[in-house]
């Protein structure tokens, strides 16, 4: 019964991340058409990663002798230093088998890079903007009253920022069809949106899929919320049963700790992808 | 917002992720120098008090959590985790049977 029940969880779970992003093999793999276990894992075949600049400042990574290629064939590259040296260690940390679905970094690259369900930026951005008609925060409950208390608690301030950070106004309803939001809220999130790049707005949308709240991956990408605190107040409800009912390791930490890493991986994504460091040295005066 | 760990607490969660999954190997990645490099340039300097060092921070804890949590959870997975299910041949071989060859295969295969 455990063990279905996991399982059960793991496919559902895995299933519906598969459905946004099919490629998380490399391509010499033969995998079945249905998602079978061991599609999931391959043994390691190399020692070292690293990694190398190629042509037009983009960052490769090196198994051993080869270079790595995303599931449709193209070669892997990456923008930053920084977000390859995050892959490299993601593959340098596999013992033994290859767990695919442990390198988060690795999947999301390879969907910004391969873009398997061929979208555009315009595409994702309506698509994020949908999930805030069924955002988590805006739906409270009526009963019980100490659940009532911690969504009034909890949500209401991050509701409070970021009405006030972009200056929109979006409700919160206990009623079954939810928040009304205005035209002109989404029209500013829209043109926010459009800020970002490709690649950004790729792991953008992974965070708000995961977290079921635009209201929350904002906050977690503008810096308000740590990952910890996103989470939680994603899965506000589940804390509040847990507490009052207990905790299950097997089920309510695992998920906790697959949407932890995920959401991290999402963050650091969006992060590495959209900024830029410059380094100004300071004259030296004579 | 609510008070991230110091930097210093950050850069250590981050050394001993990796030294917790790479062995003694850990001071050798690219990981080990590039974390620190960072965490050495983006100290605050006195000539000015750049948001970009709360960010750097901010990116720190979310690459910490991603460590943290990762391991986390491939620990949960290895200790209940179910295996799957057994092939066919297995099941029988388990009873000590042996399921029947078919020379020209079954009628639904290929």
């Amino acid at each position: 019964m455990l063990i279905n029940l996991v399982r059960f969880q793991r496919q559902v779970g895995f299933v519906f991340s598969k459905c946004r992003n099919r490629d998380t093999w490399l391509p010499s793999v033969n995998h079945s058409k249905e998602y079978s276990a061991a599609a999931l894992e391959r043994k390691k075949f190399y020692q070292d990663v690293s990694i190398s600049q190629g042509e037009d400042g983009l960052y490769e990574i090196n198994l051993d002798r080869k270079k790595l290629k995303t599931p449709a064939g193209k070669l892997f590259t990456v923008p930053n230093e920084a977000l390859a040296i995050a892959v490299a260690t993601e593959w340098d940390m596999q013992k033994d088998t290859l767990k695919f679905y442990t390198m988060h970094l690795t999947t999301l690259c390879n969907t910004a890079l391969d873009n398997p369900t061929q979208r555009d930026k315009g595409q994702i951005i309506a698509a994020g903007l949908k999930f805030l008609e069924t955002d988590t925060i805006c739906y409270r409950v009526e009963e019980p009253p100490g659940l009532v208390e911690l969504q009034k608690n909890e949500w209401d301030p991050v509701l409070d920022w970021i009405e006030k950070r972009y200056n929109v106004l979006i409700g919160s309803s206990s009623n079954i069809m939810g928040p009304q939001i205005p035209k002109e809220t989404k029209d500013t999130f829209h043109q926010h949106l459009r800020s970002y790049n490709f690649w950004a707005l790729t792991g953008l949308e992974f965070i708000i899929t995961q977290l079921k709240s635009l209201v929350l991956s904002f906050g977690l990408v503008d810096r308000h919320l740590t990952v910890e605190q996103a989470v939680l107040l994603s899965r506000l409800e589940e804390e509040y049963q847990i507490q009052r009912w207990g905790n299950v390791e097997w089920a309510h930490d695992y998920d906790m700790y697959e949407l932890r890493s995920r959401t991290a991986a999402g963050a650091l994504f969006v992060h590495l992808s959209s900024e830029s460091s410059t380094v100004k040295h300071k004259l030296l005066q004579d | 917002m609510a008070a991230l760990s110091s930097p210093l607490r950050v850069c250590r969660g981050i050394l001993k992720e990796l030294r917790s999954s790479k062995g003694p190997g850990y001071k050798q990645t690219l990981a080990y120098y590039f974390v620190l490099d960072q965490f050495r340039k983006n100290q605050v300097t006195n000539e000015r008090h750049c948001r970009a060092r709360r960010e750097a921070l901010h990116a720190s804890h979310s690459y910490l959590c991603l460590l943290a949590s990762t391991r986390h959870h491939l620990t949960l997975h290895k200790l209940f985790h179910g295996k799957g299910e057994r092939e066919p041949e297995q099941v029988a071989r388990l009873v000590g049977l042996q399921l029947p060859t078919q020379p020209g295969g079954k009628g639904w295969e290929k």
